[in-house]
């Protein structure tokens, strides 16, 4: 058995990755609550942005942390492109459609890394990667700590962008009443395009604050995103309170079976909360009506 | 022939004391009516008055919060959908319901399919129930192409495929011009003359009044009114629930002043 | 009277067609990629039957295709049964996954995208505990125990087992096309198109679900059967991989959804493709997935109805004439 030292530092470390999670899992929500889609390639796309920040740190030897601005603009952009030329006309508007673009688009992705990279798993070493920061009797790594600020500040500001600005408020009139909000004169495609552009955007950020402490390999993309799944469907589709309380939840539950069943099997914990979820109570915890 | 005395042999269908509630919602409020076996009961009121919630209701498609509902003399208000229409409850949809993919042929067999298990026997009653209702012409027609009236059709004759006792329609005749209407009323009354029951939601008055042998009202999901259509059409609880309070009043004055 | 067997002619023609490949082909690479390609598109026809005729989606086939593989290198290996019964137990516990999963899914109204990524879950689940599991030999796989003979479903040469692959693909694809003139065919395409309307007349929409996800996971699962008989090896990332579910449901789509010919069709033109990608570009890690991937996006913007649909379009330009609608208005 172990001490409770030990399960309340892995209980802390794990709502910290948790944070992070609920970042990669905000910008799944943000595009099903907005376009009410599911959007498969969201895990490739993270493995994606993982691997520009690789690339950028090992070329120009920018610090991850510094490349969250640029990244992030250029995700905007991808992922408002990728709407707007590809899924949006793919499509034709029908839910399954979706499903297969993205997921199409997703195994382009993973297996144009794969290409690219090789199937290598890489990680990034910072000066922070291994330092740690001790709290009382825990140990806490640096790169979690500061990426769970960044997560946090990153969900806060979307917050704001949503609530304040008039793009912001466009999205969700459209989230709310799309055929009001077009008849108001909302560019409907726009604004989802800009929405699937804020999911990528969220993206890249989370892939700047995962690589100094996680690895990364061309088929990560898969294991995130059914981690994204699972914290959308237990915090409730589309509701982004619930993807950031999700977020924490799956992350502590993930660091508790790592520890209680093993690396391996402890993975299983979360396809089981994403099962029993779906079966018990597909709007989740806090999601809206269906 | 409207049937005064609700004796439970000569009875098809009986709703008794049914509600439904949507949260704060009362979409159906204590509502009863009888449907006499062989007769066409029309069912009519204001949009929003619950008639396509009582008729998912009868159908099977909803569990109403309170109530009975009683076909051919057997409970059954716990029944589902499919069920009910394997003991001859059939409905159409207000909003019609094709099988957009599959041909007028296919759509008509899998209500045939219901009787019969060989598919060409479901092929035969198929064919034979479409070119009742006027799509013998249109069979390997996709149904996705067919016009407002050849769905309405289409929606008509699945159901009648299935080989029903008791046959729901909602408003069939809605959105047909009145050349379209003229073409389906025999197909409904010879319906009847076969022997089916027919209880109607409808809002084209003309048709009410020359098909149905009694008419149930219903407004704010409450029976308000019964009797033959012209009763009904005359009393003035059911032209206050259409135009709104004090309306027959003014219109009798109105009359009055005319006359 | 229409002739009863009519139906059944393009699956025959096909049928004689694959069965000749074996007598005639020689070359060990080309019989390796008939043989591969024909179990995957006999995985794709349990996608198929539930995914495109059924409309419900399935992300997970793996899992079936891992039931089947599993239990029967498990019957052999640690119980000591011969293959052949192998295969009848691997199929069976394709059906039994299907209808559990089902059971499950279906009876929670999961439809759609809910279905989709809880099947993927399934298949990820079992993917787990396959690789860290005692009995299916963790993370190492299950290696059978080299024994060449017909009994033990084992081949000295290529060509055999590829005139059992293509047996069992004609057996199945008659068995498809029977369904689809079936009550049960028609009442899973109904509920496939409208789920109500299905309901109102009479369908049992839970109950014909579940034959369909059953008998899909059965077939997929004997593909599984197959694949482990063939390169007597399997581990938890083949068996329970990403890879299969996302081929069955591309060789199907791409073939034609809801079609008998589809997944086979779509198995070989995919795998075709596939190798010329691969001999034009070298063997670069991914790539041909890659371009899988790209087609999915293209099947779907501009293929609604696969390469069978394509070829039937081109077969028969009367036909669809004769269905326009017919007067003006929509």
């Amino acid at each position: 058995m172990y001490s409770a030292d030990i399960i309340i530092e892995a209980l802390i470390n794990g709502l910290l990755t948790g944070a992070i999670y609920a970042l990669v899992a905000l910008g799944l929500t943000l595009v099903y609550g907005v376009l009410h889609i599911i959007n498969f390639a969201h895990g490739a796309l993270l493995a994606a942005a993982m691997f520009a920040v690789l690339l950028t740190n090992q070329v120009v030897g920018l610090d991850p942390y510094v490349q969250i601005p640029f990244l992030m603009v250029i995700f905007f952009a991808l992922g408002y492109g990728l709407q707007r030329l590809v899924i949006g006309p793919a499509s034709h508007g029908r839910d399954e459609n979706i499903l297969l673009v993205t997921l199409g688009l997703s195994i382009v992705i993973e297996n144009l890394l794969l290409a690219g990279f090789g199937s290598d798993t890489r990680s990034l070493n910072t000066d922070y990667s291994f330092a740690v920061f001790e709290v009382g009797p825990y140990l806490l790594g640096q790169a979690r700590v500061f990426g769970a600020g960044g997560a946090l500040a990153t969900a806060a500001l979307l917050w704001l962008f949503l609530s304040r600005s008039d793009t912001g408020k466009a999205i969700r009139a459209v989230a709310k009443e799309k055929i009001g909000a077009s008849l108001q004169g909302i560019d409907v495609a726009h604004v989802y395009a800009v929405t699937f552009g804020l999911g990528c955007a969220c993206l890249a950020v989370a892939a700047c604050l995962l690589l100094p402490t996680f690895y990364v390999n061309p088929k990560i993309g898969s294991a995130y995103v059914l981690v994204a799944f699972t914290i959308v469907v237990l915090g409730g589709m589309g509701s982004i309170v619930g993807a950031m309380l999700g977020g924490l939840i799956i992350g502590a539950v993930e660091s508790m079976s790592g520890l209680f069943l093993g690396e391996s099997l402890g993975q299983i914990g979360i396809f089981v909360i994403f099962i029993l979820t779906l079966l018990l109570k597909p709007t989740g915890l806090f999601g809206a009506k269906a | 022939m409207p049937a005064a005395d609700i004796a439970p042999a000569a009875t098809m269908l009986y709703v008794e004391n049914v509600t439904m509630r949507f949260g704060g919602l009362t979409a159906v409020d204590d509502a009863s009516l009888n449907v006499p076996k062989g007769s066409i009961t029309g069912l009519i009121g204001p949009n929003g008055a619950g008639k396509t919630t009582l008729f998912s209701i009868v159908s099977g498609f909803l569990k109403p919060t309170g109530g009975r509902v009683s076909f051919d003399g057997a409970d059954v208000t716990h029944l589902p959908a499919h069920e009910l229409a394997e003991k001859g409850l059939g409905r159409t949809f207000q909003i019609v319901k094709p099988f957009a993919g599959l041909t007028v042929a296919e759509n008509v067999a899998v209500g045939a399919f219901l009787r019969h298990r060989h598919r060409a026997d479901a092929e035969t009653v198929a064919e034979r129930v479409a070119t009742r209702v006027g799509l013998g012409d249109r069979l390997d027609a996709p149904a996705a192409r067919l016009t407002v009236a050849g769905r309405k059709r289409l929606e008509l004759a699945k159901v009648l495929a299935t080989e029903p006792k008791l046959l729901l329609l909602d408003e069939v005749l809605a959105g047909l011009n009145p050349s379209e209407v003229r073409d389906i009323l025999p197909v409904i009354r010879g319906l009847r003359d076969d022997g089916i029951t027919i209880l109607m939601i409808e809002h084209v008055m003309q048709a009410v009044v020359s098909l149905c042998d009694r008419v149930f009202v219903l407004a704010q999901g409450a029976v308000i009114a019964s009797g033959t259509p012209r009763e009904v059409v005359a009393d003035p609880r059911v032209v206050e629930a259409y135009l709104g309070k004090g309306a027959a009043a003014r219109l009798a004055r109105a009359e009055a002043a005319d006359a | 009277m229409r002739s009863s067997l009519r139906p059944y002619l393009p699956v025959l023609a096909l049928g004689v067609l694959l069965a000749l490949a074996p007598l005639l082909l020689t070359s060990n690479v080309a019989l390796n990629f008939l043989a591969v390609t024909l179990i995957v598109s006999l995985a794709a026809q349990g996608w198929n039957l539930l995914g495109g005729f059924g409309g419900q989606f399935s992300f997970g086939h793996a899992a079936f295709f891992g039931v089947g593989a599993y239990s029967s290198a498990i019957w052999q290996m640690r119980f000591g049964l011969d293959a052949w019964t192998g295969l009848l137990v691997g199929t069976a516990m394709g059906a039994v996954t299907g209808l559990v999963i089902g059971f499950l899914a279906f009876r929670a109204g999961l439809r759609g995208s809910y279905f989709a990524l809880v099947t993927l879950a399934f298949a990820e689940v079992f993917r787990v505990l396959a690789n860290s599991s005692e009995v299916t030999g963790g993370a190492a796989g299950m290696l059978l125990p080299l024994k060449i003979g017909a009994g033990n479903l084992q081949f000295s040469d290529r060509a055999t087992f590829l005139g059992l692959v293509v047996a069992l693909t004609v057996l199945v694809l008659g068995l498809v096309q029977w369904i689809r003139g079936s009550r049960f065919g028609a009442q899973l395409v109904a509920l496939r198109e409208n789920e109500e309307a299905a309901r109102a007349l009479g369908v049992d929409v839970l109950a014909v679900k579940l034959k369909a996800i059953g008998l899909s996971g059965a077939i997929t699962a004997t593909a599984g059967v197959l694949y482990l008989q063939y390169f007597l090896f399997i581990d938890a990332n083949i068996a329970f991989g990403t890879w299969i579910s996302v081929e069955v449901l591309l060789a199907a789509i791409v073939g034609g959804l809801g079609t008998v010919l589809g997944p086979v069709v779509g198995a070989l033109a995919l795998h075709g493709l596939g190798e010329l990608v691969k001999a034009a570009v070298g063997q670069l890690p991914g790539i041909d997935l890659a371009v899988y991937g790209a087609i999915l996006v293209v099947a779907v913007a501009f293929l609604p109805g696969g390469l069978v649909g394509l070829a039937r379009r081109r077969a028969a330009p009367r036909q669809v004439r004769k269905a326009e609608p017919e007067g003006g208005r929509a």
